[in-house]
């Protein structure tokens, strides 16, 4: 089937099996693999990206189905080597180790502060419940949300982006 | 893992949606959120010859008001459901249920009819459906008809619909000033509902004028706790008296062991839920 995708700003039109997942269209298609499968049974998040707007797990998404939306994934967030202030705040908070969680982490904590730009730590645990980590025990990962909140006031969106207030201290490789 | 082939194809109206299920043959499957179809697709638990996807559905989606109902549209998500004023207002019980349904992300894909239409016996949205007394409208190639909640839910995965039926709305009657409570138990973060009890309550001063609760996961089916609405019902919302209501919870049910609990456990829990889900809801 024909399909015609926006990821990351970029639109992209593709034959592709009805059977696709989107996250194998999105990194096997697309080279996309900052968004990562941590699971078989769609439990981990490691593969959360946003699709017109919301998180969904893109392993338990076809690729059929996205057809005429919109994508973002992990690789879409950063501006001119400025890092999101979600990504900014993992970096500084250390919230992660091995690092593999840490995509869907940050795209499902977007999508929580675009729900509530102050979550209390409860509120957090339970945001980013779909998401799993294996290294941390959640502490700096809680931690990093909370920060990225404070810096992102009055709260994220599409907007959190322009008014990011973080330095550009890591560039990805 | 990756599903095996199907075909597929994504209807605009309900019309070519029952069309389209009528000529796909036996081996097709229907989906709506894909929150559970599509993993036991993944690994392979099922391999339907068709998938017929009904997100290009507009009039599936939604909530409005209809007299003394609200109509909840099948590929309403749980996201769309939990934040709905309608359903905030005259059906509470509804959107506290879908509010601790696996997590964030699965809310946003996962739909109340596809919940409902796959009736896994650990859902936590057929307790309060049938504790509600919803009734469910399903259209096929022979028009629509409703079926009643306390007739929907048949067994393990298996609803009363036909082969060749969708189930299209849900209409809820409306339980205006009501308070909700859905309390479950589960071992960990986004896991099923070991046992889920889901209450709702009209309290005039501090007595219990009526009561509806319904369970999860404590049968095949949900089951409507008859004998502690029966039993709270003119009572003061006291702990001691919810604590004795409570106590009927077991009546109607057909609890299984499984690898979370067995069946003393999970009639413990029954009780103790119920007696939560319903002080809760008091408050």
């Amino acid at each position: 089937m024909r399909i015609t995708v926006t990821v990351d700003g970029t639109t992209y039109t593709d034959e592709v099996e009805p059977r696709l997942l989107l996250v194998q269209y999105l990194r096997e298609r697309l080279g996309k693999v900052g968004t990562v499968v941590g699971c078989d049974t769609s439990n981990c998040g490691a593969c959360t990206v946003h699709l017109d707007g919301h998180s969904v797990k893109s392993c338990s998404v076809l690729a059929v189905q996205a057809d005429g939306c919109e994508v973002t994934t992990i690789e879409g967030l950063a501006r001119d080597g400025q890092l999101h202030p979600v990504q900014q705040a993992f970096h500084d908070n250390h919230a992660l180790q091995c690092g593999f969680c840490t995509p869907g982490m940050i795209m499902q904590a977007i999508d929580l502060l675009a729900e509530d730009s102050d979550p209390d730590e409860q509120a957090v645990r339970e945001g980013i419940e779909g998401n799993l980590c294996r290294c941390t025990g959640y502490q700096n990962i809680v931690r990093a949300v909370r920060d990225a909140a404070h810096e992102m006031r009055p709260g994220a969106g599409p907007e959190a982006e322009r008014i990011s207030g973080a330095q550009a201290g890591v560039h990805r490789s | 893992m990756i599903p095996a082939e199907f075909d597929y194809v994504a209807p605009a109206t309900v019309d070519d949606a029952v069309r389209a299920l009528a000529d796909a043959g036996e081996e097709a499957k229907v989906i709506a959120g894909g929150q559970s179809l599509i993993p036991v697709l993944r690994m392979r638990l099922a391999a339907p010859t068709k998938l017929i996807d009904l997100g290009k559905i507009a009039e599936l989606r939604g909530v409005r008001e209809d007299g003394d109902a609200l109509v909840i549209g099948a590929m309403t998500s749980h996201y769309d459901v939990m934040r709905d004023p309608l359903i905030g207002e005259h059906a509470k019980l509804i959107a506290v249920t879908t509010s601790t349904v696996a997590d964030p992300q699965v809310r946003h894909r996962g739909t109340f009819g596809g919940s409902l239409a796959h009736a896994d016996p650990a859902g936590d949205l057929a307790a309060p459906a049938l504790a509600l007394d919803v009734e469910m409208v399903a259209h096929g190639m022979d028009g629509k008809r409703t079926i009643p909640a306390s007739e929907f839910f048949v067994d393990y995965f298996t609803t009363a619909l036909r082969p060749g039926e969708l189930l299209t709305e849900v209409r809820v009657p409306k339980y205006t000033g009501w308070h909700a409570h859905y309390e479950k138990f589960n071992r960990v973060a986004q896991a099923w509902s070991i046992v889920g009890v889901a209450a709702a309550v009209q309290v005039e001063g501090h007595t219990i004028k009526q009561a509806r609760v319904g369970l999860t996961n404590m049968s095949s089916v949900p089951v409507r706790a008859g004998g502690v609405e029966r039993a709270l019902i003119g009572q003061e919302a006291t702990p001691e008296a919810i604590k004795t209501a409570a106590e009927h919870a077991l009546e109607g049910t057909m609890p299984v062991a499984d690898g979370n609990a067995d069946i003393a456990y999970r009639e413990h829990l029954a009780k103790v839920l119920t007696s939560r889900a319903v002080t809760a809801a008091c408050r």
